[in-house]
C-alpha cells in the first residue's frame, strides 16, 4: 500500500497527511522524555545500555522512515542508502577489538612502571 | 503532469515492486533511483557520506573511551545546571534534543506544505525551524562557554578525568554545531525563495541556475532530519552512556 501511495504522486513528490508527523513528533517527544529518565534515574549496567540503544534505534528508525520518507521511495534506494551503512558494524568490531587490545597494553606498561 | 519532459525517463519501463524491482531499477539502463528528483538522490548520497564522518568520529569516541585508563567524568554531572536552586543532570542536553526534535517535526511539515504550494505556511514553517535551529546552536554556545570557562575542559585536559573527554566533545559537538548552522543558513535561503514565489514561478537558482521546484523543500528537509538524526546518536551515546 505504502509504495502505491508514494507511487501515484510521483510527479508532485511525497505527500502525506499532517496526522502522521504529529504523530511521530509526539512518539519522538516521548523516546526523547524515556532516554532522559534513564539518566535521571540513574540505570546503571546493562539496563542503561539496553535501553539507551533501544531509545536511540527507535527515533532514529522513526525519523529517517517517516520524517525522511524512506518507507515511502522504491526499495532501489532505500537499500542503496540504508545497506552500506551496515559497514560501519565492521568498523564498530575493529575499533572495540583495538581499544581492547591498547587498553590491555596500556595495563602491562603501568603495571611494569609500579614493579 | 504530460509535458513532455526528455529527461523523464522513469516511466519508460514498468516499475516492478519488491527484490525484482531493485533488479530492474538498477538494471534499466537508465537512472536507477526512479520517482526521485536527481537532487534528492544526491542528497542522500551526501548524507551516507556524512554518516560515514560521523560514525568515525563516534566510533574514535568509542575507542579513545574504552581504552583510556583515567576515569571518564560523568556527563550527567558535568553537563548539570542548576535551575531554581536545584541541580538536575543533563536538564540543558535534554531541552536542546527537544527544541531539535519540534524543528524537525516544523520542517516535516514544511514539506508537506510545500508540495501543496501554500506558500505562506511554508514559508512560516520554514522560518519557525531555522529559529528553533539557531536556538539550538545558542544554547550550544553556551553549553561550550560554561564548559570551557567554568569547568575547565579543554580538548588537551580537564580537571575532572580522562583528557580524551575534551578533545571528543569539542570535536563531535563543534561538527555537529556546524552542520546546524549551515542548516539554518539553508532554511532561511529556501524559506526566501518561496515567500518570493521563485519556486512557483520556476525562477532559476543563484547557484545552479536550475528551475526552481518544490521539491528543493524536501531536499533542505532531508538535510534538517539528518541533523537531528545525528544529534539522537551523539546524546545517547555521549551525553548518557
Amino acid at each position: 500500500m505504502a509504495h502505491v501511495e508514494g507511487q501515484q504522486h510521483d510527479v508532485q513528490g511525497q505527500q502525506h497527511p499532517i496526522g502522521i508527523y504529529l504523530k511521530i513528533w509526539g512518539l519522538l517527544f516521548v523516546l526523547s522524555t524515556a532516554s532522559y529518565l534513564v539518566d535521571y534515574f540513574h540505570f546503571q549496567g546493562y539496563l542503561r545500555w539496553f535501553l539507551i540503544i533501544v531509545f536511540m534505534l527507535l527515533k532514529a528508525g522513526l525519523i529517517v522512515a517517516v520524517f525522511m520518507h524512506m518507507i515511502w521511495e522504491r526499495l532501489a534506494l532505500m537499500y542503496a542508502i540504508l545497506v552500506p551503512t551496515l559497514l560501519l558494524m565492521v568498523l564498530l568490531g575493529i575499533g572495540a577489538l583495538e581499544a581492547d587490545y591498547t587498553f590491555f597494553t596500556r595495563g602491562v606498561f603501568f603495571v611494569r612502571g609500579l614493579l | 503532469m504530460t509535458q513532455a519532459n526528455p529527461s523523464n525517463t522513469a516511466q519508460a519501463l514498468p516499475l516492478p515492486e519488491g527484490v525484482p524491482g531493485i533488479v530492474a531499477d538498477w538494471s534499466s539502463d537508465q537512472r536507477a533511483f526512479k520517482n526521485v528528483p536527481w537532487g534528492k538522490a544526491m542528497m542522500w548520497i551526501f548524507l551516507l557520506s556524512d554518516t560515514f564522518i560521523f560514525s568515525s568520529f563516534l566510533i574514535s569516541y568509542m575507542t579513545v573511551r574504552m581504552s583510556t585508563t583515567e576515569p571518564w567524568p560523568n556527563p550527567s554531572e558535568v553537563f548539570a545546571l542548576t535551575l531554581f536552586g536545584k541541580k538536575i543532570p543533563l536538564i540543558l542536553i535534554a531541552i536542546m534534543t527537544f527544541i531539535l526534535i519540534s524543528s524537525s517535526g516544523t520542517m516535516a511539515m514544511a514539506v508537506k506544505f510545500g508540495y501543496e504550494k501554500n506558500r505562506r505556511m511554508t514559508f512560516i514553517l520554514l522560518l519557525i525551524t531555522a529559529a528553533l535551529g539557531a536556538s539550538f546552536v545558542g544554547m550550544q554556545a553556551f553549553e561550550w562557554t560554561k564548559l570551557i570557562f567554568e569547568e575547565g575542559v579543554r580538548p588537551w585536559g580537564n580537571p575532572m578525568g580522562a583528557a580524551q573527554f575534551g578533545s571528543v566533545f569539542f570535536m563531535i559537538t563543534g561538527f555537529h554545531g556546524t552542520h546546524v548552522s549551515i542548516g539554518v543558513i539553508f532554511l532561511i535561503i529556501v524559506a526566501i525563495k518561496v515567500i518570493r514565489g521563485d519556486l512557483d514561478h520556476e525562477r532559476p537558482g543563484f547557484l545552479t541556475g536550475r528551475k526552481g521546484k518544490y521539491e528543493i523543500v524536501e531536499i533542505m528537509g532531508l538535510y534538517w532530519h539528518f541533523v537531528d538524526l545525528v544529534w539522537v546518536f551523539i546524546f545517547a551515546v555521549f551525553y548518557l552512556w
